[in-house]
């Protein structure tokens, strides 16, 4: 259960703040609603978790008539992006906000509508407004250069604009200009079958497909009550580890292209590869797409697949642990990665690092261990954590995520081999009516949360998709004060997903 | 694969279908560009007419040949890739360009650069300019706040120049509504030459589609 605080919206800060201060509670994810239809106003919502893990929201309701409230950011920084989004899409206004600008709408994007408020009709496009604002801050001074790049960029990679401020190679400032790949789809979701939904949810984010797949249904499970049998948890679990596998090992190979060793690219490249074979063999698809469901999978691990999943664990961990060294004695290498990119603890924290890049600054968070959920049991995951912060220490969480997933994935594997056939799908009957319910997954980049709200017979009227590529909202304060060639580098240390954050 | 032989029109297919692929009137339709490969319809046919395939879905030249079954389409692609391949001979450079996708295609793409894959044994490479560009390779739906930055790169390709699609969501917007910020996919704002199909499509069909695309792939009809 979910202890629910209802507020006034002009207490939304205070409480907000004695929820941190007093009982160490951090945000984990923030939505905006528009409830009018059902004869309310325009709702908030702020989960916070507990270090127990236990979830607690404080809940607001905004007057249809004066649509704005005092921004919670002023007292917990962590709430920034979302309560911009909440002014983009819901057009509730965060009064206050240090930073109102637009985050989601682009410069083009005609004043005064708002994508999620229910009159807004989402099928249609909205014409370009001929009159562009709100550009970027820029940097000005005596022999302060300014670099624009993207939004399209020159490798193979997603598209995003980013401006660089600085003198000479050193970089004073960027700015990041995202939300290129916005899709729609939490509008998408609205009035959307659970089934047509979940196709949405794999397609967020191609990388992090099955985690969207699972916290989505995660979702969907907790608002009607149902619980997958255990064969389908352990499916889960192991397939989410492979998830992770492929991630962490590609990323580190990508790390090696940031600094140019293009060996360490193509050797990490072969092991991506292969677990990526691996993911089509043992569930049909490279990406795993098309495995969960809510209530279950969709497709069983038979012995010759779990046999499979075991011995390529096998060989996979003495390559990887092969792989790694070599690229540990490589000084040309490991020196470009120290002090590089650094993030700050107390920023990592305050302003809501997840994944990776928290644990890499010594911030707990992990949500296999924190909350954990599928097969999962408290104590089977123990948080990898460093403390530099710097783009070493972000690979360094990965390789020691690498080898401890590797470790799990054959302990699950012990576990499903003792588990009989099963029913791998628990029927989950028609959705509640006029509730919400939150669904957490630990992706390979960290924690991504769907938020799902039901109306009045049932339908789906809300979705909110925060996942860790929100992460990007910090990559700024890690370059800042960097050389401009080591953009490269730190970004992939993040390695985070534009189609993640943008949906 | 479908075999027309086992189909009785029942139409449970296109009923299930999450992306509007398949539509079954006097005869069964199933449009490559939009599906995703979710496999429901295959879950749910009675007669056992459609089953999953052994291979990925084949690039076409047209949108008309990605339906199926497939029937005669006469098309000009042949005589184009023709002329492509005399122009622009066996070295070809490719721009990628994301247009709006889930990054599922994206990885494929890098994927046929790496030493398993290695695409570059064709003498094709990924190059960082459009304008050193034979080949525009387009992923995702085209969305809103892309649209103009991908017309300014087709734009900055000098001629003769191709475009290629990779994926369900650029040859025709599914799995994601069109509408105030997702498209139709890159057919509806630039002329595409060959569609790889596929959510993504695998690394083997992304090198098939690039050859095709040139006149360097013959396939045995």
């Amino acid at each position: 259960m979910i202890e629910t605080q209802n507020v006034a919206a002009d207490a939304l800060p205070e409480s907000c703040a004695t929820l941190v201060r007093d009982r160490h509670a951090r945000l984990v994810v923030m939505t905006g609603t528009d409830e009018r239809e059902r004869g309310r106003g325009y709702g908030l919502y702020y989960v916070f978790a507990l270090p127990s893990g236990a979830l607690v929201s404080i809940e607001a309701q905004v007057d249809p008539a004066r649509p704005e409230f005092p921004a919670v950011t002023r007292v917990v920084p962590a709430a920034h992006w979302y309560e911009r989004e909440v002014k983009d899409l819901l057009g509730v206004e965060p009064s206050g906000h240090p930073d109102p600008r637009r985050l989601v709408l682009h410069d083009d994007w005609p004043h005064g509508l708002h994508p999620l408020r229910k009159d807004f009709d989402g099928r249609l496009p909205v014409a370009r407004d001929p009159h562009p604002h709100e550009p970027l801050t820029g940097v000005r001074g005596d022999g302060v250069m300014e670099v624009p790049v993207g939004p399209i960029h020159a490798g193979i990679i997603e598209p995003g604009h980013f401006r660089f401020g600085g003198v000479g190679e050193l970089v004073f400032q960027l700015e990041a200009r995202l939300f290129y790949t916005h899709r729609g789809i939490e509008k998408a979701a609205e009035g959307s079958s659970v089934e047509r939904v979940l196709f949405l949810a794999e397609r967020i984010c191609g990388a992090c497909s099955l985690s969207h797949a699972v916290a989505y249904s995660q979702a969907i499970e907790e608002l009607t009550e149902r619980r997958p049998g255990l064969r389908a948890r352990l499916i889960r679990s192991v397939l989410l580890e492979l998830e992770r596998l492929y991630n962490h090992v590609g990323d580190v190979a990508n790390l090696c292209a940031g600094a140019a060793l293009q060996l360490g690219v193509y050797q990490g490249g072969i092991l991506k590869e292969r677990l990526q074979e691996l993911n089509a063999a043992a569930a049909g698809h490279r990406y795993l797409f098309g495995v969960a469901c809510p209530g279950g999978v969709r497709r069983d691990l038979d012995a010759a697949a779990q046999e499979r999943i075991r011995r390529e664990s096998v060989d996979i961990e003495s390559e990887f642990r092969g792989y790694v060294d070599a690229l540990l004695e490589t000084e040309s290498f490991m020196e470009r990665l120290v002090g590089t990119g650094v993030l700050k603890h107390d920023l990592a924290d305050e302003l809501g690092a997840v994944g990776v890049a928290a644990r890499a600054s010594g911030v707990v968070r992990d949500v296999r261990a924190s909350q954990p959920y599928a097969a999962l049991r408290p104590g089977m995951v123990n948080p990898v954590v460093r403390t530099e912060g710097d783009v070493r220490a972000r690979m360094l969480v990965r390789v020691d995520e690498v080898f401890a997933s590797l470790g799990l994935v054959r302990e699950l594997l012990g576990e499903l081999a003792e588990v009989g056939p099963a029913e791998l799908v628990t029927p989950i009957g028609p959705l509640p009516a006029d509730r919400w319910a939150l669904g957490m997954v630990e992706s390979p980049r960290g924690e991504n949360v769907h938020w799902l709200m039901t109306g009045a017979r049932g339908e789906i009227t809300r979705y909110r998709v925060r996942s860790a590529s929100y992460n990007w909202a910090l990559v700024p304060f890690a370059v800042a004060g960097n050389l401009l060639p080591d953009f490269p580098l730190i970004n992939k240390s993040f390695e985070l997903c534009y189609a993640c954050l943008d949906r | 694969m479908f075999d027309a032989a086992r189909c009785d029109l029942n139409g449970a297919c296109a009923q299930v279908c999450p992306v509007g692929a398949i539509v079954v009137d006097a005869r069964f339709a199933l449009d490559r560009a939009r599906c995703i490969s979710c496999s429901r319809c295959i879950e749910v046919c009675p007669t056992g007419a459609l089953a999953q395939g052994l291979t990925f879905a084949v690039p076409e030249r047209t949108r008309n040949e990605l339906v199926e079954p497939r029937t005669a389409v006469a098309t000009k692609g042949e005589e184009l890739a023709a002329r492509a391949h005399r122009v622009l001979g066996r070295s070809l450079h490719v721009r990628h360009l994301d247009a709006g996708s889930c990054n599922g295609c994206d990885w494929e793409i890098n994927a046929t650069t790496n030493a398993v894959h290695d695409l570059q044994r064709f003498g094709i490479d990924f190059v960082a300019s459009p304008r050193h560009a034979d080949i525009l390779l387009v992923t995702g739906t085209v969305t809103r706040s892309l649209e103009i930055a991908a017309r300014r790169t087709y734009d900055a390709m000098s001629e003769p120049r191709l475009v290629v699609t990779v994926g369900a969501c650029a040859a025709s917007g599914s799995p994601y509504p069109s509408g105030y910020a997702s498209g139709q996919g890159a057919a509806s704002i630039l002329p595409v030459d060959v569609f790889i199909p596929g959510c993504p499509p695998r690394p083997e069909a992304i090198i098939e589609g690039l050859l095709l695309a040139v006149g360097r792939f013959v396939r045995p009809r």
